[in-house]
């Protein structure tokens, strides 16, 4: 962790107020630009997996079933007559005007197919973290608090079986103790069969669909379902948080400044929470941003083990099916949202922290 | 004079003789550490599994027998027979060497990558470095995961073009760490003394600024393996890696989904190979961390 | 004469290394009235052990031991945790060396002090309030208003000196052990902070223990003196009577100070030889 104690002197009053400003401008400047470079960097990428590795790609587009008259038509709508930056600058210009190519399995608009699919995926990932900095922060505190007790020791094991469980395994597994043998939960999908469309889609996430419409069974019903893939992504976002929390936490309680609270006196719960854990809060934000972001990829993992109809799922089907305009545009959704995620936790570090402000 | 004097010698005579030091010393730390003792014994076993497996594993790979379906673990089948009438602990032992080839090589691929992405970079500084590092650092704020998904449908499946596909999106970190390294040492004295006796950058490079990147890369890439089998994993549950009939533990747990419900031995025993084998990795790199690297204890 | 503040008999404190147990202060013993007591001696001698384990704050692999650790009769190795915190600040506390590294970086100065006097006392805000800015100004920062709201990258090494007597002070402690105060300051304002704890010490008729490696300081702020070497006291005399001190390691001390109408071209350099093995 970089906690930098030896931080200046603050400079004179005066022009502060006026300085910190500008420098905060600049700073939101060069973010975008960062942003924007990073983002034409994902472009550059897709568009080399799309269209310079695959020997044919137009044959990768319409699929082998196509007629040699579609096969004529897409090449020249795909431009490949052209040379290659041109391709790059099209290409370029259509995703940022949210055309992404028609998918061959769906037949529709991939950027539509998307919007449709994302919400389930942003629904279950963002249950998982809050199930994972819920549990996965306290318990790193305590790892720390209580260092080298079995409890620690305990953490330390689930941190690293965070880095080596397969998630679908862990989401089959979940799925034959807990629905199968327990019955404790429900099965794959996000309701039951007939609760299946009963609900309108307002924002696409049946949590808040369902509550929007007052129906109470089938909230419970979501929620029934919605709880173990969440928990599965969350096991691995608890692990991370964990193991994080408690490395930040043994370096703050080693420091000086806690040792002062204690000469003060004070109790060591607020020693813990107060003098070590709150100069923390700031890169556990990165961390649990970070955490998140992995969630948006484990989820491609587990949606197939619970038919949970999300991007994972969506990409999952495509790569089977070769579709690699479904491929590229769930590649450039997840990737852009990985990067945003990245860097605003980045940006809230900076924001946040007295020290560096 | 017995070894261990020539091994521990304070002035070594030779580069051979301080190398060889230098690795029994950070051997015996290693032996003090139980979780790591742990880890190397894992990995032993799973290279032993992997150069032996015709005579461990009872039964073949491949052979079906149809009267043998679903067999829950039994004396015979310890880890029960999967749809075909396979014998899944054979199977899992025979997997061992797919494990193992794909770790050897996307190590062997995506280090040495970085190594020289990351040399170059901190060597020449400038825009080279400016270049090199911003592609880096974009390729390293994408998903992994995603990204070698990506790689592996336009390459087509299989488990070659898996391991290009994890290879490819595994160098960055190597590179960064090895540009760190280099930044440090890049002017050190004797670099200079080198420079002045008329060594070209190629030389240089390879020949003094690689082998001091060699410690901080080793922990890296034994903590980075987990990660690798899970991803190769992946690849063949999705069916985008190792092809059936191999024996390829994710493709096998993808074959069990559909027993997981009554036969659950299908897709669970792989899945434990998976996870000890991470475990291993997992914890000879944290020990090998905190003999090489003790002021990073505990850090990720 | 009534029962001292601080009866202090053998005490060891040890740390687990890789080549065994070591003993950084090795059977210190002393008493201490409602007095000045400087301890001195060079870096590493154990100054700082000595003053964490009279708050028994040595953490765990390290280890505590005494025939005597008394406070005003409390035996403090008996103190169970809750016990030793009514103890710690409200009764001893410490002025921590280095302002830089003892200071809550994302604490206001104003919160810290607060928090100081509020474990202790129920008191309301308001008068909470009042209270820091008067000990604030009673360590001499202008402006306390400004200053309390401050976070502690924020002021120089010299207020941050001052900023922590000023909350090691606030609870009225019966005992203040202040750790090498003025290290990082400068002399001009060396003096000036040491001139605030004397007044404060005298005035509340405080017991006070003041660490630091320099004997001329020491000797001009209290009325006692040890002499510490690798965890020993090889000296303890009166601060007038520094002059007739016995052990070759004070006379070596005394021998490297700089005195005012100096006339030598160079001061000699400690010769380690002469009590090695004390
Ligand atoms: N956690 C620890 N483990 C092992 N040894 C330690 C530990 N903490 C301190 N020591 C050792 O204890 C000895 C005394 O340390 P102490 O901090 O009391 O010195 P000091 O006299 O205050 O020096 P300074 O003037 O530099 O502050 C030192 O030699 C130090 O190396
Ligand atoms: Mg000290």
């Amino acid at each position: 962790m970089t906690t930098d104690q030896s931080a200046l002197p603050s400079p004179a009053p005066g022009n502060f107020a006026g300085r910190r400003a500008r420098r905060r401008a600049m700073a939101v400047g060069g973010f975008l630009i960062t942003l924007f470079l990073t983002f034409l960097g994902l472009l550059a990428i897709t568009f080399f997996i799309g269209r310079v590795i695959p020997i044919d790609p137009v044959l990768a587009v319409v699929g082998d079933r196509a007629t040699q008259a579609q096969y004529d038509a897409a090449k020249i709508a795909m431009g490949l007559d052209r040379p290659l930056y041109e391709q790059f600058f099209t290409y370029v210009v259509n995703v940022f005007s949210g055309d992404l190519g028609r998918s061959v399995s769906t037949g529709r608009a991939v950027a539509d197919d998307l919007s449709r699919f994302f919400p389930a995926t942003f629904e279950m990932a963002t249950l998982g973290i809050l199930i994972g900095v819920a549990l996965g922060v306290p318990l790193g505190v305590t790892a720390a608090a209580r260092q080298g007790s079995w409890l620690d020791q305990a953490i330390r094991v689930v941190g690293l079986l965070g880095y080596s469980v397969p998630a679908f395994w862990l989401g089959l597994v979940g799925l034959a103790l807990f629905y199968a043998r327990l019955r404790w939960v429900g099965g794959p999908g996000r309701l039951d069969i007939f609760y299946d469309g009963l609900v309108s889609p307002v924002t696409g996430m049946i949590l808040i669909d369902s509550l929007l419409a007052g129906e109470i069974d089938i909230f419970w019903n979501a929620v029934w379902h919605i709880i173990l893939p969440a928990s599965v992504l969350g096991f691995f976002s608890l692990a991370y948080i964990a193991r994080m929390t408690r490395s930040f936490m043994l370096d703050q309680l080693s420091q000086e400044f806690v040792t002062t609270a204690r000469v003060k006196g004070v109790p060591e719960q607020v020693v813990i929470w107060r003098h070590a854990f709150n100069p923390i809060r700031v890169p556990l934000i990165t961390v649990i941003g970070l955490s998140y972001a992995g969630l948006l990829e484990g989820s491609v993992m587990i949606e197939t083990v619970f038919s949970w109809p999300g991007i994972g799922n969506y990409l999952t089907t495509a790569l089977l099916n070769a579709d690699m305009n479904a491929v590229l545009g769930s590649t450039l959704v997840i990737g852009a949202v990985f990067i945003v995620i990245n860097k605003v936790s980045d940006v809230l570090y900076r924001v946040l922290d007295p020290r560096a402000r | 004079m017995t070894t261990r004097d020539w091994l521990l010698a304070d002035s070594p005579t030779s580069r051979w003789q301080a190398n060889a030091g230098r690795a029994y010393r950070v051997f015996t730390a290693l032996l003090r550490n139980p979780l790591s003792v742990l880890g190397g014994v894992i990995i032993l076993v799973l290279l032993l599994t992997a150069l032996f497996a015709p005579w461990i594993a009872p039964f073949s790979p491949t052979g079906q027998s149809l009267a043998d379906r679903l067999l829950p673990p039994s004396g015979e089948h310890w880890m029960g027979t999967d749809e075909l009438g396979r014998d899944i602990f054979s199977r899992v032992v025979w997997g061992s060497q797919i494990t193992l080839t794909i770790v050897l090589l996307v190590a062997l691929i995506s280090a040495p990558l970085g190594l020289l992405i990351g040399a170059i970079s901190g060597y020449f500084g400038g825009w080279v470095d400016k270049i090199l590092m911003g592609f880096t650092d974009i390729f390293l704020s994408l998903p992994k995961l995603i990204l070698a998904l990506a790689f592996v449908a336009a390459l087509g499946p299989g488990i070659n073009n898996a391991i290009i596909a994890i290879a490819i999106t595994s160098w960055p970190a190597y590179a960064r760490i090895a540009r760190a390294e280099t930044l440090t040492i890049r002017n050190a004295e004797y670099i200079s003394a080198v420079q002045l006796a008329g060594a070209g950058p190629i030389r240089v490079i390879v020949q003094h600024i690689l082998p001091l990147c060699t410690s901080s890369m080793i922990i890296r890439v034994t903590l980075d393996m987990a990660g690798v089998i899970l991803t190769a994993a992946g690849l063949g549950f999705i069916g985008l890696g190792a092809q059936p009939p191999l024996p390829e533990w994710g493709a096998m747990i993808s074959r069990g989904r559909t027993f997981i419900l009554d036969q659950w031995w299908v897709a669970t025993m792989p899945g434990f190979a998976i996870i000890i084998v991470s475990l291993g990795f997992c914890f000879l790199g944290d020990g090998l961390r905190d003999v090489l690297d003790p002021k990073s204890e505990g850090k990720s | 004469m009534s029962t001292p503040l601080l009866e202090v008999e053998n005490l060891r404190v040890s740390f687990p290394t890789h080549s065994g147990r070591v003993e950084v202060v090795k059977g210190l013993s002393f008493t201490l009235g409602r007095e000045r007591l400087g301890i001195v001696g060079e870096s590493g001698s154990g100054k700082s052990m000595t003053g964490r384990s009279i708050l028994k704050l040595i953490r765990k692999p390290g280890e505590v031991t005494a025939d005597k650790l008394r406070f005003e009769g409390i035996d403090i190795l008996d103190q169970n945790e809750k016990q030793m915190r009514a103890i710690r600040g409200a009764r001893i506390s410490m002025v921590m060396q280095d302002p830089k590294f003892s200071l809550n970086p994302v604490m206001t100065v104003g919160e810290q002090i607060a928090e100081a006097l509020v474990t202790h006392q129920k008191l309301g805000r308001k008068e909470v309030q009042q209270r820091i800015l008067d000990m604030l100004t009673a360590v001499r920062i202008n402006d306390p208003e400004r200053v309390a709201k401050l976070y502690p990258h924020e002021v120089s090494g010299g207020m941050g000196q001052r900023i922590m007597i000023a909350m090691m002070l606030i609870p009225e402690p019966e005992l203040l052990i202040a750790d090498e105060p003025t290290s990082a300051l400068d002399v001009s304002v060396q003096a000036q902070v040491l001139d605030i704890i004397d007044d404060l010490v005298t005035r509340k008729g405080m017991g006070l223990i003041l660490i630091s490696h320099d004997l001329a300081l020491v000797s001009r702020y209290c009325d006692r003196i040890l002499v510490m070497n690798a965890g020993r006291v090889v000296e303890e005399c009166a601060a007038r009577e520094l002059d007739k001190a016995q052990h070759p390691y004070t006379r070596g001390l005394l021998a490297a100070m700089p005195v005012i109408d100096e006339t030598r071209d160079e001061l000699p350099v400690l010769d380690r030889t002469q009590w090695a093995g004390t």
